[in-house]
């Protein structure tokens, strides 16, 4: 595994020739079970992802009040915001498992929420998603969990999913042997890296991780946040991540956006955290207790 | 008038609120239904909820019809003999066993283990995200988590309810001729030949509608679970009540259709 220290840059992410040789050099890259639609999408340069108004209300209380995001193809980005500002619900709703109320979501362009439930699931075929609390499947044994997907898609044999478990497992830093025991036997961040050993196993197009480090020590977040690094640049997927921890956001992001009272308040290049100018952002980043941010706290 | 027309109202609401419950159970069943007619199909799962309901349930079954049978002897033959017709104790017993005792105690005892279970285990699926997880990875939670219990109890029960009937006739065979003096040979030709093809068989189509209705209702209170540990297990206490009083309703419903042939 390489380091996880390259320099966060913004990279360019979409070039505007769209020959169909920049589409061929990514076809390299990219996941086998990416189609010719999303790598012409690309090249063009439309956005992997766009949220272009998005609410959403839970029994009347505001959470998503106009979210727009946008996320380049092969890319990463990272989504930071207070705890309960909506973070989870977003990446819930471009995955689908939420509906919002209003707004337009679009996946290389195609507008997800209009889409017919067959075209949506099969867009979800190259969508992986480390859930916050792991989401493991406690009546399988690890390896399946971790293969589940390449299982679900019959892109493997079940005599071929142990072997391509111990690998992903080994990415993540477990043994093999941690294939064959219950996730309900795993300490918590263990059964993080099993979730995310699970996210990227199928090697998705786009991923989603929401926390991704919480909960594990520094040197296993950072090698975590490598892999992450590694499944975007190498790999060449689009990544979306949640943290609250803002080395790791400098070093898994590209972009960085900033979301307050149900709609993103700032976005910018993820290594100016703590010195972006934005006086939210940077009392966010630093954590300070004074600034604009005012916790609602009852005394 | 504001006095006349709110409770009129509250009964409203609350006739609206039951038809959208049913509503809403039934187009969940339907689904899954559906997704037993297309690929991919989950044999292994359908198998672990086959034996857990045809199985697992069957000591707690087993002793359900045994007792019932044994006590259905005593009962009949003290009635009886107020008019000399202890002769049809036989009969009373088998009819009653195969077409209602058998499939209307068995579906109760299996409201309680699988429909609780299954709510249980769907319900904490459902607060903990593995059914959100499900879909992300490439498989519908309905056809993998709910059509293939659904199935499994529409196909298990029956077999339940088949060996209950046995059971529950022995039960009281035992008791007529050990207890109550019965000849072992006459009392099991009487058992015999009074039963008919149909009897049994309306005993174990309501089985298969009972054991459809427990895990529906099962894996339908789960999947709607909210609210961490407290909302499983309310679920899963709703699941047993709501199944519970279905299959005593439904067993009306069924007997009236049989008996009207
Ligand atoms: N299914 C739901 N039903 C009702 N309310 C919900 C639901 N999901 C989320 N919410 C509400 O939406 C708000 C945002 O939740 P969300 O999980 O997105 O927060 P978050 O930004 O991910 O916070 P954290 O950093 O603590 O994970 C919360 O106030 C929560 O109560
Ligand atoms: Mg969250």
């Amino acid at each position: 595994m390489s380091g996880p220290h390259d320099p966060p840059q913004g990279q360019p992410a979409a070039q505007p020739e769209a020959s169909t040789e920049a589409v061929n050099r990514r076809a390299e890259v990219l996941p086998p079970n990416t189609t010719q639609a999303s790598l012409l999408a690309a090249a063009a340069g439309v956005p992997k992802i766009r949220m272009r108004g998005v609410k959403k209300a839970f029994a009347g209380k505001v959470v998503l009040d106009g979210v727009d995001l946008e996320v380049p193809a092969q890319s990463s980005m990272v989504i930071l915001g207070g705890s309960g500002s909506g973070k989870s619900v977003t990446i819930k709703s471009i995955l689908g498992l939420v509906e919002p109320d209003e707004g337009v979501i679009e996946i290389d362009g195609v507008d997800v929420l209009r889409l017919p439930r067959r075209d949506r699931e099969a867009l979800g075929d190259r969508i992986g998603m480390l859930f916050q609390n792991g989401a493991l499947f406690d009546s399988l044994p690890v390896w399946e969990n971790v293969c589940f997907k390449l299982l679900a898609q019959k892109r493997i044999g079940r005599a071929q999913a142990r072997d391509r478990a111990a690998e992903v497992l080994a990415q993540v830093g477990l043994a093999a042997s941690v294939g064959d025991l219950s996730p309900s036997e795993l300490s918590g961040g263990m059964q993080k890296r099993v979730a995310l050993a699970r996210a990227i196993a199928a090697r998705p197009d786009i991923i989603f991780f929401d926390e991704p480090t919480t909960g594990l020590d520094p040197i296993m977040g950072a090698v975590i946040d490598g892999l992450i690094v590694d499944c975007v640049k190498k790999l060449g997927a689009t990544a979306v991540s949640i943290t609250h921890d803002m080395a790791s956001a400098r070093r898994i992001g590209d972009q960085a956006a900033m979301i307050y009272k149900g709609r993103i308040v700032w976005e910018g290049a993820a290594a100016t955290l703590g010195h972006s100018g934005n006086a939210m952002v940077d009392q966010f980043a630093n954590g300070e207790r004074e600034g604009p941010i005012q916790m609602e706290l009852r005394r | 008038m504001d006095l006349v027309l709110n409770p009129l109202a509250a009964v409203g609401r609350g006739v609206l609120g039951a038809c959208r419950t049913v509503g809403n159970a039934a187009l969940f069943a339907l689904e899954a239904v559906s997704h037993l007619f297309r690929p991919p199909f989950y044999g292994r799962l359908f198998l672990k909820a086959f034996l857990e309901i045809a199985y697992f349930s069957l000591p707690v079954v087993a002793l359900t019809a045994v007792f019932t049978g044994m006590v259905l002897v005593l009962q009949s033959y003290t009635g009886f003999a107020r008019f000399n017709a202890t002769g049809a104790v036989a009969n009373l017993v088998v009819l009653s066993i195969t077409r209602e005792l058998g499939p209307v105690l068995a579906g109760l005892m299996v409201a309680g283990r699988i429909s609780a279970s299954f709510a249980a285990e769907i319900g904490t699926m459902r607060v903990t995200d593995q059914i959100d997880a499900l879909t992300t990875l490439s498989t519908n939670p309905m056809k993998y988590l709910v059509a293939p219990r659904l199935l499994a109890g529409a196909l298990a029960m029956p077999l339940l309810v088949l060996v209950a009937d046995v059971l529950g006739v022995m039960g009281g065979w035992l008791i007529a001729t050990l207890k109550l003096g019965f000849v072992s040979s006459t009392y099991l030709k009487a058992t015999f030949d009074f039963l008919q093809f149909d009897d049994v068989v309306s005993g174990l189509v309501k089985a298969s509608v009972f054991g459809f209705i427990v895990a529906l209702m099962g894996t339908w209170c789960g999947y709607n679970s909210k609210g961490g540990a407290q909302g499983v297990g309310g679920a899963t206490t709703t699941a047993v009540v709501t199944s519970s009083i279905l299959i005593l309703a439904l067993d009306y419903v069924l007997t009236e259709m049989f008996f009207a042939q």
